[in-house]
Parts: structure tokens; sequence; C-alpha cells
């Protein structure tokens, strides 16, 4: 026990004699999670438009009018004909073009039906996506409005079943992006200080050569992995900690769940990523090996979290390579308790996932751990 | 008991047999140097008899304690310095002392004694950060806390290399005065002056180990006539002796070369050649071999 003591104050000693070290795991992730924070929005707004109206009737102005007071769009052009809209999209100057054709109005009042044309820059596919679909929107609520404007007008409308939609957003009610961003990144982030801390650890003992002289004193194998694990593990929730009060002080993020929830979680969590840390650790000879593996891991890791984009949205084979990644995990679970409210009922298979991960990677780490060569 | 025996290690690189059937014994309480330059298998060895390294085969013990075996115990008794300093830099020198005693479940009060003489050179900056010491100074607290734990035998790895000559003229004190407390000391060196500090020496080379007795043996073994010869063309000295028809070898001694013939010469018969070839301020006279020349003469064999 004393010497596990030992092993963690001096590494405590030597993350925090390291000057650049200190800044890193406190003011950094602040930093970081505020920043990513505004900036990883999924929000789509001010889609540059332009309008090709061949029509200039008072309803091609209104549904114009409509589009632009939705908030999503912005007139960006309005052409004269379709060859100068079309050479605005090539050249991204817009993102979409509406054509509205010649006798929109007087086909909707006589024929009753009208055509439009909708033209979406699709190179970034969510975000054409969700412009054609705004668009989609503001139109089908202009078309209610007109059948309301005609009906008295042509008398009598066969009666259409219509469906009126009412939305009401559980645990975010506002939609608020960053409520949903914040806990996701968070866990994201608190996972990639630890790993990279860990996995440069042994490595950078390995190349100093102070293994050398550890691995002739009488040391045992577990006082060492426990004595170098711990130290990350404390730094890893304290990060969280500062980082759910920063989330808390700037984005006034829900924690409707038990924040000692999120905490067990935490260190199952960071006893996977310390195991797998300690692992490459183990295994590589230099610290840039040991930070290549790790980046590798953690590209994977990140892209794969359901952070951005919806786990259940990817392929189903590539979902089963979420159940291994402990930033899934987290995200999902910081997600769930802090605005849901999740009880420990609710993410128990992510428990008990994470604790067999956890010990795999621990007793792999401690099994390949040599003190001989 | 013997503090050190190795019988019969081997080991192998790849293709290259960085030892070769060594057979080696090492009292009790001795100093023994194990002399050999670069790439000879020292550290190699070294690394066996620490438990770092499994030999290919072949059996080793420390203290009567086998090497494989016991490994665990033999890490409790023995105390290593290896070549390259391996301490922690980020931390002073009062807590890698610290550090060691408590690794090994002592303080540095309870062997104070043993290291008193060492560390009282470096307590003036016991709080500095080891990165920051001078080299002579880091070999004195690698020293240090490889005595922390109060060792029966201590293996020294290269402790000279890169030290000036008055670190290196104390630090062999240093080790004259901890095996007078009945330490067993093994300690290998590249430099052949420090071969005649030693109770016994073996020297080595490409794996395999040349002689082993104390170093009056090994120079006193030395049969061949010697010469040290200097003139005015050093540089093409060299050269022209070897076309000299009585030499065995030549190779430079620091401002001499050193000349080994193949019966007892006529000096004059020399320096008659030399005159011939062009050389002038001639001075040639017979020496006593020392450690090097035994190492050179037993290389070249």
């Amino acid at each position: 026990m004393r010497t596990i003591l030992l092993i963690i104050q001096k590494e405590l000693l030597q993350v925090f004699r390291n000057k650049a070290m200190l800044p890193l795991l406190t003011v950094i992730p602040v930093v970081q999670l505020i920043l990513l924070s505004f900036a990883a929005s999924n929000e789509v707004k001010d889609i540059a438009l332009s309008v090709v109206d061949h029509d200039h009737s008072s309803y091609s102005r209104l549904l114009l009018q409509k589009m632009t007071a939705s908030g999503y769009f912005k007139l960006q052009q309005y052409a004269d004909h379709h060859d100068q809209a079309e050479r605005s999209l090539q050249t991204d100057e817009v993102d979409m073009v509406l054509e509205i054709p010649n006798g929109f109005e007087r086909d909707l009042l006589r024929q009753k039906t009208a055509d439009l044309q909708l033209l979406v820059n699709a190179i970034n596919g969510s975000k054409g996506g969700l412009a054609g679909a705004y668009a989609a929107q503001v139109i089908q609520n202009f078309n209610q409005e007109i059948i309301a404007d005609v009906v008295p007008m042509i008398g009598t409308l066969p009666a259409t079943p219509r469906l009126d939609i009412q939305y009401s957003n559980w645990y975010n009610p506002t939609l608020d992006y960053k409520t949903f961003m914040v806990p996701g990144i968070l866990g994201t982030l608190v996972t990639i200080i630890v790993m990279i801390l860990t996995a440069m650890n042994i490595v950078r003992e390995k190349e100093i050569g102070t293994i050398e002289q550890l691995n002739v004193t009488p040391i045992k194998k577990y006082q060492f992995i426990l004595g170098k694990l711990l130290p990350f593990l404390f730094i890893g929730l304290f990060d969280l900690a500062i980082g759910l009060v920063a989330g808390k002080l700037i984005f006034d993020i829900p924690m409707v769940g038990s924040l000692g929830l999120v905490f067990a979680f935490c260190v199952v969590n960071l006893i996977v990523v310390l195991g797998i840390g300690l692992l490459i650790s183990t295994m590589a000879d230099t610290q840039q090996q040991a930070m290549f593996v790790a980046w590798f891991f953690m590209m994977i890791f990140i892209l794969m979290s359901g952070l951005f984009t919806p786990i259940e949205s990817m392929p189903k084979w590539a979902q089963y390579f979420t159940y291994p990644n402990p930033i899934a995990h987290f995200v999902e679970v910081m997600r769930r308790v802090l605005l849901k409210g999740s009880t420990f009922a609710d993410i128990q298979w992510q428990f008990a996932v994470m604790t067999v991960l956890a010990i795999t990677f621990s007793s792999l780490a401690m099994l390949t751990y040599r003190k001989t060569t | 008991m013997k503090a050190i025996t190795i019988d019969g290690i081997s080991k192998k690189y790849g293709k290259t047999q960085a030892l070769d059937q060594i057979n080696l014994e090492v009292e009790e309480g001795a100093l023994f140097g194990l002399i050999g330059p670069d790439g000879a298998g020292k550290t190699t060895l070294f690394r066996i008899l620490t438990t770092l390294l499994l030999a290919d085969t072949g059996q080793a013990s420390v203290t009567g304690l086998d090497v494989v075996k016991d490994y665990k115990e033999i890490r409790k008794t023995i105390g290593y310095m290896p070549g390259r300093f391996s301490l922690y830099q980020d931390l002073t020198v009062e807590e890698n002392l610290n550090f060691f005693a408590t690794i090994f479940g002592t303080t540095i009060e309870e062997n104070y004694d043993l290291v008193r003489d060492i560390y009282v050179q470096i307590e003036p900056f016991k709080n500095r950060r080891a990165g920051k010491l001078s080299g002579g100074m880091k070999q004195k607290l690698a020293l240090s806390c490889a005595l922390i734990h109060k060792p029966t035998v201590l293996f020294l790895d290269e402790p000279t290399t890169g030290v000036d000559v008055v670190s290196r003229q104390e630090f062999w004190e240093m080790l004259r005065k901890l095996k007078e407390k009945g330490i067993t000391i093994l300690v290998s060196t590249p430099y052949m002056d420090e071969a005649s500090l030693c109770d016994r020496i073996a020297l080595i080379q490409k794996g395999q180990l040349l002689s082993i007795d104390s170093p009056t043996n090994i120079i006193q073994q030395f049969s061949k006539p010697l010469y040290a010869v200097k003139t005015n063309l050093l540089h093409q000295l060299l050269g022209d002796l070897r076309t000299f028809p009585l030499t065995d070898t030549v190779f430079p001694f620091g401002e001499y070369l050193h000349l080994t013939t193949k019966q007892q010469l006529e000096e004059d018969q020399l320096t008659i050649f030399l005159q011939n070839k062009g050389h002038q301020k001639i001075q040639l006279h017979p020496t006593k071999a020392t450690i090097e020349d035994c190492f050179m003469e037993l290389m070249t064999n």
C-alpha cells in the first residue's frame, strides 16, 4: 500500500511540476468545452436563397415572404432567369434556388395545382437535407393558408383529411443544441485527456530509462500499474468536475439526474480508458509510436461515438463497433443522466458493458507489462 | 559462497552473438572490473545478472540466488546503476533518493551511514532537480540511489563514461571505500586505466572473455618486448613502423606509439631504419606494459 501511495505521489509531483501540464489539464479542457460547444452546432440557419420569380404575382410574393420570415432562409439573390440562379448555385454564392414558374398563381386558382422547383446544394449532405426539409415545411404551410384563402372564392372544396402535428420536445424543450452537445463534448474531452496522459506515461519512463531502474526494484506489477492508474483517474474526475461547473455556469445545462451516478460511471469509463492507455504504453517503444496508436483509436472512438451523428443511423455493422467504444457509452450516459434524469436501472446495460471492458483492458495491460525483456 | 557465478551464459540478438559461453566467478567483497570496448557485451551481461534480461543458455547466480528462479529475491539484495542516467530528472535530488529508499522499504536515515560520504557532496543541491545536475553529480546521485537499500552486490555499468577526470578519480575512491564496507562491486568500463584500480578484472571482447586475473598478473603475463616510440613525423610513423621487419604490433598510446616486436630489438637498428625514412628527433625506449597493451595483445591473437 505504501509503495502504491509512493508511486501516486511521484506521478502527481511530476505532473504538477511540469509547467506545460497544469494548464493543459485545467484551463485547456474548459476552453475546449466552451469553444466546441459554441461551434459544434447542428443547426442550419441563414441558408442563402436565390429566387427566380417568373410569375410576379401576389401569391409568389407571399410565398417568398413566408420563406424569409421563417428565419431559416436569407434572400441572397433575386435572379432574373434560371441560368443566373444556377450559376450562383455552382459558384457557391447560394445554397438553394427556388424557381416559381410563370402562371403559378393562375394554375393554383384554376387547376388547384401548381409546380415549384427547388434546387438544393447537397455537397454537405446534412445541410442540404435540412434546407430541403425546411423549405418543404414552409411551402406546406403556405399551401394550407392558400386553401383557407381560396375556398371562399371557389365555393366548396372536397373535404380533405388533414393531419395537424403539434411538436413537444422532451428533455430539451427549446431544442437548444448546447444542452445536447455540452455533456457529450465534456465526456469526450475527459476521456481523451486521460487516454493520452496514460498512453504517454510508461513509454516515457522507457524513453528516459527510468523503467530500467524501477524494474530492478522489488516493486510488484500490480503496485506499479495501480500507482500509474490512480493519479490519472483523479485527474479525469477533476476535469469532469470543473467541466460540469463550467457547463452549468456558462451554458446552464440541465442536471436532472444524479451527479453521483455521472461520477460513478465516469470512474468505470476511466478505468477502461486507463487500461487502453496503459496497454498502448507498454507495447510501444517510443512516445511517438504511442501517440500515433492513441490518436488512431481516438479518431475512431470520437467519430463513432454518437457525439455528432446518432449511432442509430449508422449501418448495423458499424453499430456493433460502438459496443467496445468507451466514448460512445460515456456520451450516451452523460446525456441521459443529465438531461433526462436516468437512474442506475436505466443505464445498467452501459455499466455492464463498461465493467467487462474495464476488466478486459486492465488485465491485458497487467499481462503485457513485463519487468524482464 | 561466491558473490557472482556465471556458468556458460550465451545471448544472441538476432544474428549478433552478444555473449558467447561466458564463465566467471566473483569473490565476495571483491571490486571486480569488466573491461572492454563499446559493444563487447558488458551491458548485456549486466542486464542478465540484474534479472532484466533472460539468457539464451547457461546459468548465473548472484549471492547464491539463481537469476531466473529467484529473481524476486535478487532484486531486493542488489543495487544497479545503469549506464544511462536513469533517475527522474524532474524530481529533486532528495525526492529521488527518498523514492528509491521507500520502494525498497527503507528510509534515507536508516542507511545514511552507507551513502553519507557520497551524499554529502550533493546534499547542498538536494532541492535541485536531478536533470539540472552536472554529469559528475548525477553519477553521485545515481550511486546513492543504488546504495540506499544497503545492497550486498553492486552493479555499476560504465559509471564513469562521460565524466571528467577528477570526478572519475573521486568515483573510484568512493568505490574503494564501499569495498571496505564489504560490498561486492562489479563495475564495467571502457577505460583501460581504471582497470588497475580493481582487485580482479576480466577483459571482454565481442562477447567473449579474453582473460580473467588480477591486473598485476595480467600485466606480468605480457611477454613480448615493448617499446615506446616517438618522432617528429608522428603521423607517418605508424605506417613506417608497420613495414619494419621485426614489428609485431603497433598502436597509438597517448603521445607515443607502442611497438611490440617479434624478438628483442637492437635499438640502433630501428633508429637507423627510421632515419632512412626521414624521421628526426627519434625517441625510442623500452616501456612497461599496461592493461591496454595486454588488451590489444589479447585482441589481436
